[in-house]
């Protein structure tokens, strides 16, 4: 492994990588790519401990009166299944897409931040085990992921596992802002020639706006357990009842952050909707401006509709109409993306392979989602049922049938992209009707379950109260869409050790991450493309289709420069954790570990700048 | 011909399940309702629950639709019209939901009012205290102080003020009103009011620790007469009993060695004035004990004295009582069954 | 390296801004939990109890002016005048710690004379939350500060090539110089000032 040297101040040497091979090109990398499929792997890995966290509280439900599972640790489970699919496993399989897909469909070589691009994915990772490692260090957090005092406070939680809560929540976050201060960056400043932000594919744009979504929540969520953290550790009063605190500060603070969150986990999935729809049919997306458009107003409106999570906590009736109103208002622009995916297909060539049918799926669930969610709406109504297995349904359909079917999709459809190969065809079509039956056979009843009066969060349920039946019903169901995700996991492996190979642009795609080869080389484009129209990668292909010449690369391989590989990225990260479980068990650590981040920090920021080549 | 029917497969299981489940409705049910609140609650719900089976089954039948006329034919390379968007159709279908939903906000901003404006002048208020993990009502100028079943007048205004001392909790009674949050320190408050005479069911519906599952209560509708009687009733005090074995049951609960009463209240005694545990005065004339999860009678009383934490794991008793933490001061089977047979002999 | 952005801004330029944007909801986040609590609880010891106005606006006026002094720091940059950049920036890393020194004797002042600890009332916890938080912001600002201050000195890589360094510093300077008006005008002068008196 040859290196190259920089100076440090005060006349310290380090060596930089060059060109690493093996685990050290992994823990070094500062390549979108890599990072992306590190980010899938191990989001894919949570996903599937978030899923057996289902499993489990389904088995205790599967009918009445059940011990298989003491209600302390349910407890534990219900909060940990929940934590880890929003923050373990929907926002970093997003991620994945936004690392790997962003600069090849904007025409970059790379992110504008390489090295803090591999800091957000370690910054994931240590915030993963942190959450995770709670299971095995004494028991995991067990006040739900929505965490509302008093019950997370030292006085009702002594004891660890609401500090492994704040703690992983804080480093997850620190992960997320970091990636997404890249992206924005990135997809201002990174564009292609000719690339206006009007000519941007759909899943930049929802990636953009899920970003600016997210560096303006988090803060919001970073105080919330800064606050609670304070309170655990230290006895500051701020969610202390006997001090005068209100725990309503709490809930506010929470779904300030919370609803945002929500369209950070769908508006990502509805961008890969909308790139599959145009492939798969042929057709330019139905609408482009008021996809753009709605989307925006979505973000905006996102954070006007926050109490609608705490219609039945006493807001009085001006709040609870305000909030009404506005998150009726919201429904609009949603149909209006719905409309226009309808309107896409419509009078298009659809071919439904794999991707096509998890995004009709998509479209499918998450209209049933967003009815359920216009019934949230009505805060009168919605008193009957918060808190009840009718909102479980809701947020189900909407994660589940929306943003997972959706992250599924594009799993499937920029598979040969990634990894140069194509999936088993019928697998994906097996894997697909499999979690699609069972994720409705599962949720469904839901609705009605709840409406019957069964409350979230309950370890067992009396016979008699007419819930035991569904309950049975719901999680054979489950086990099946379990069984589907056998069914991918097969199908992964199996497609990617030995599939067919895929070529450059398998689908006939719009965008221009078909234009290169598959896998991409290193460096993306070997000539930036300059771009003329919105899917000017389409409109290349069939005007060549009529003429025959093919223009000749001026470009040397040689001479394009790229981002070096660096190891501080890891090091901060790895500083951190030792910071996050100092706080957790003892301060000392503590202050090591921000000691090792100020240092790696100051050297990340002297180790020399490699942003990546736009010429 | 399988693919359409592959396709119509959830449209038909839902209405399958609306058909199933249209039959029986629990002992929880929202759409069996027994109240004025409850039932502008459940009218409300159903006119969205119609208009959203209108939408979702137009738009299910729109997709089934196009994947019937637009899915390629095989080796198709057909290349559509380009067609971009008809400002006309999305300017209609943006304005058509918002009118939609513009006249649907006036009965439930009416509703919003109704139910959330308290009655002025209130036939009896009740102040709902949650507590890990139980329920206590104390009759507001009605000086009773009772837990677990919450008696009402039919056909009268209740107000329920709601407070706790420890962490959030909610007051559900699915047949009467929609629940609302008990948050420490912010004072909230619900009225109910319940139109037919009968018993019916109420759980917790904030997650309040380990034993919030079974968290539950019961909420008897009186008649006027039955009501004033039940009131008057638990107004007065408990009497030292005669027979021998709910006299030596007696004994035992006031002893310093079981110190029931540093926590429970026994109206008319003198050693027992405690006020964290619910109110035992009349618990024998209660047909629920353990917050609404077991029937009343001397099987569960004696599970339940034996070992509460068997019943309802991280119940405050277990966790307080000297008689559970002290190893020297277990109680033994006979007095087990002596302060079983007292604690129903308070009826 | 590249040189082309899409808008010309320096990638570095536009991460700052974004960064300070973010940073605002954090800000507002923890006023707004002070405002929440403000007349909550216990009262005494209050703002009324404790604030020293006086000293504050000294405070105050001293972080204010390290703002001025790092305008002129960049701007000797800019011109390559590396000796007058070099006093300007040491104004203002000592203008930054001077405000520190007056935190930090606040504080003490709080907790040792007038028993207010945030501990003590909903006003201590939230007193010392957010300009605890600010006053770690302005630390971090002082560090790199002086790890700029240090290049110039030794290492000479402070030029006006390199003006962007400085630039960025000093934008988040100027933004924590921001937070604490908000904060003094909100938490301090909101705290004591009880109208004017009626006649």
């Amino acid at each position: 492994m040859t290196t190259i040297p920089f100076k440090l101040p005060l006349n310290i040497k380090l060596y930089r990588p060059v060109s690493p091979t093996g685990v050290w090109g992994w823990l070094t990398t500062v390549d979108h790519k890599k990072i992306g499929v590190l980010y899938g792997v191990t989001a894919f890995i949570m996903f599937l401990t978030g899923g057996i966290e289902a499993m489990l509280i389904r088995t205790q439900l599967i009918a009445p009166e059940l011990k298989i599972i003491a209600p302390e640790v349910y407890n534990q489970l219900f909060t940990m299944h929940a934590t880890t699919m929003i923050f373990l496993a929907i926002m970093p399989l997003s991620a994945a897409f936004f690392n790997f897909i962003i600069p090849l469909q904007i025409g970059a070589r790379d992110v504008a931040f390489p090295r803090l691009n591999a800091f957000s994915y370690w910054a994931f990772l240590a915030g993963a085990l942190i959450m995770k490692s709670s299971w095995f260090l004494g028991g995991s957090p067990n006040a739900g992921w929505f965490g509302y005092a008093p019950i997370t406070t030292a006085t009702f939680n002594p004891g660890n596992g609401i500090d492994f809560w704040i703690i992983g929540l804080q480093v997850l976050g620190v992960a997320s802002l970091a990636a997404s201060f890249n992206f924005i960056v990135t997809i201002i400043n990174l564009r292609a020639p000719g690339m206006t932000m009007m000519r941007l594919p759909l899943f930049t744009w929802m990636t953009f706006i899920t970003a600016i979504l997210l560096i303006l929540a988090f803060p919001v969520i970073t105080v919330a357990l800064i606050e609670l953290m304070l309170d655990r550790t230290f006895d500051f009063n701020f969610f202390n009842t006997k001090a005068g605190a209100n725990p309503i500060l709490w809930q506010h603070l929470f779904w300030i952050f919370g609803h945002p969150e929500v369209y950070i986990l769908i508006l990502p999935a509805m961008g890969i909707v909308s790139e599959v729809l145009p492939t798969f049919s042929r057709k330019p997306i139905f609408g482009y401006p008021a996809m753009v458009l709605a989307a925006s107003f979505i973000a905006f409106m996102g954070w006007l509709v926050w109490s609608h999570h705490m219609f039945t906590t006493g807001l009085g009736p001006i709040a609870n109409s305000v909030f009404t109103l506005t998150t009726m208002l919201i429904a609009i622009p949603t149909g209006v993306k719905m409309f226009n995916w309808l309107g896409t297909m419509w009078g298009g060539d659809i071919d439904f392979k794999t991707p096509t049918l998890f995004a009709v799926g998509f479209m499918s669930m998450f209209l049933i989602g967003g009815i359920s969610g216009v019934m949230h709406s009505f805060s009168a109504s919605d008193y009957q049922q918060q808190d009840t297995y009718f909102i479980v349904a809701h947020i189900h359909y909407v994660l589940f049938g929306g943003s997972i079917f959706g992250i599924f999709a594009g799993i499937y459809y920029w598979f040969p992209k990634i990894t140069g190969r194509m999936y088993d065809e019928k697998l994906g079509k097996l894997n697909f009707w499999i979690m699609f039956i069972g994720q409705n056979l599962t949720f469904f009843p839901m609705h009605w379950v709840g409406m019957q009066g069964m409350p979230r969060r309950i370890f067992t349920y009396d016979s008699g109260m007419g819930w035991a039946f569904w309950n049975g019903f719901e999680t054979i169901a489950a086990y099946a869409i379990a069984f589907g995700v056998l069914i991918f996991v097969i199908n992964m492996i199996k497609s990617w050790t030995g599939g067919k190979k895929a070529g450059d642009d398998p689908w006939d795609g719009r965008t221009l991450e078909w234009s290169i080869p598959s896998p991409p080389p290193v460096y993306n484009f070997r000539d930036i493309p300059i771009v003329k129209s919105l899917d000017d990668f389409w409109h290349t292909k069939q005007k060549s289709s009529n003429s025959n010449t093919k223009v000749k690369s001026k470009t040397k391989v040689s001479d394009i420069h790229l981002p070096q590989p660096s190891y501080w990225p890891l090091l901060v990260a790895v500083g951190l954790t030792i910071a996050g479980f100092g706080i957790i068990y003892n301060l000392v650590f503590t202050g090591i570990g921000i000691g090792i981040m100020l240092i790696t920090v100051c050297a990340w920021s002297f180790e020399p700048v490699n942003e990546p080549d736009s010429h | 011909m399988f693919n359409t029917i592959k396709k119509f497969l959830p449209i038909l299981l839902s209405l399958l399940f609306v058909i199933a489940c249209g039959g029986f409705d629990g002992p929880q049910s929202t759409f069996d309702t027994h109240g004025p609140v409850a039932k502008e609650q459940a009218d409300l719900f159903y006119l969205i629950l119609w208009a959203g089976m209108v939408v979702l089954v137009a738009v299910e039948l729109v997709i089934i639709y196009i994947y019937i006329k637009f899915r390629r034919k095989k080796n198709s390379t057909r290349i559509p019209s380009q067609t971009h968007g008809n400002t006309k159709l999305e300017i209609m279908w943006t304005i058509l939901p918002a009118i939609f939903l513009a006249i649907v906000s006036v009965p439930v901003l009416s509703a919003i009012w109704t139910i959330g404006t308290p009655p002025k002048n209130p036939d009896v208020v009740v102040n709902v205290h949650g507590h890990q993990y139980w329920f206590e009502f104390e009759y507001q100028d009605l000086d009773v102080v009772t837990a677990n079943e919450l008696h009402i007048p039919v056909g009268k205004k209740i107000l329920i003020n709601l407070y706790s001392n420890n962490v959030l909790h909610s007051f559900w009674i699915p047949k009467i009103a929609g629940k609302t949050d008990i948050i420490p320190n912010q004072g909230n408050y619900m009225w109910i009011q319940g139109d037919d005479v009968g018993m019916y069911y109420g759980q917790c519906a904030e997650f309040c620790g380990e034993s919030h599952a079974l968290m539950r209560f019961r909420v008897v509708v009186d008649t006027d007469e039955d009501f004033r009687a039940w009131i008057s009733h638990q107004k007065s005090e408990a009497f030292v009993p005669n027979d021998p074995l709910e006299k030596s049951g007696y004994d035992i609960f006031m002893s310093s060695k079981a110190g029931c009463g540093g926590c429970h209240m026994i109206n008319g005694s003198k050693k027992a004035k405690g006020k964290i545990g619910p109110n035992l005065t009349h618990f024998g004339s209660r047909q629920h004990m353990a917050a609404g999860i077991l029937e009343n009678n001397q099987v569960n009383l004696r599970n339940w004295i034996r070992n509460p934490d068997m019943i309802k794991p991280g119940n405050i008793m277990s966790g307080q009582a000297a008689v559970y933490m002290d190893p020297n001061k277990s109680l033994t089977e006979s007095e087990v069954i002596a302060l079983a047979s007292y604690l129903q002999s308070l009826k | 390296m590249s040189d082309e952005t899409t808008t010309g801004l320096s990638h570095r330029k536009l991460l700052i801004w974004v960064f300070l944007g973010s940073d605002c909801m954090f800000f507002a986040s923890l006023i707004g939990t002070y405002l929440i609590y403000k007349g909550s609880g216990v009262l005494h010891p209050g703002p009324a109890d404790v604030f020293d106005i006086p000293t504050t606006s000294v405070s105050t006026f001293v972080l204010l002016m390290s703002s001025m002094s790092m305008v002129f720091a960049y701007a000797y940059l800019v011109r390559d005048d590396i000796k007058a950049f070099r006093i300007w920036m040491f104004s203002t890393i000592i203008m930054g710690s001077t405000f520190l020194g007056f935190q930090v004797f606040e504080f003490s002042e709080f907790y040792f004379h007038d028993d207010l600890s945030p501990q003590t009332n909903l006003f201590g916890t939230t007193f010392y939350a957010l300009t605890g938080t600010h006053g770690l912001h302005v630390t971090i600002g002082v560090i790199w500060l002086g790890i700029i201050f240090y290049s110039s000195l030794f290492r000479n890589t402070v030029t006006s090539k390199t003006n962007l360094d400085l630039d960025l510093a000093a934008l988040y300077w100027h933004f924590v110089d921001i937070v604490w008006i908000v904060i003094f005008a909100v938490v301090y002068l909101f705290g004591t000032f009880t109208g004017f008196p009626s006649s």
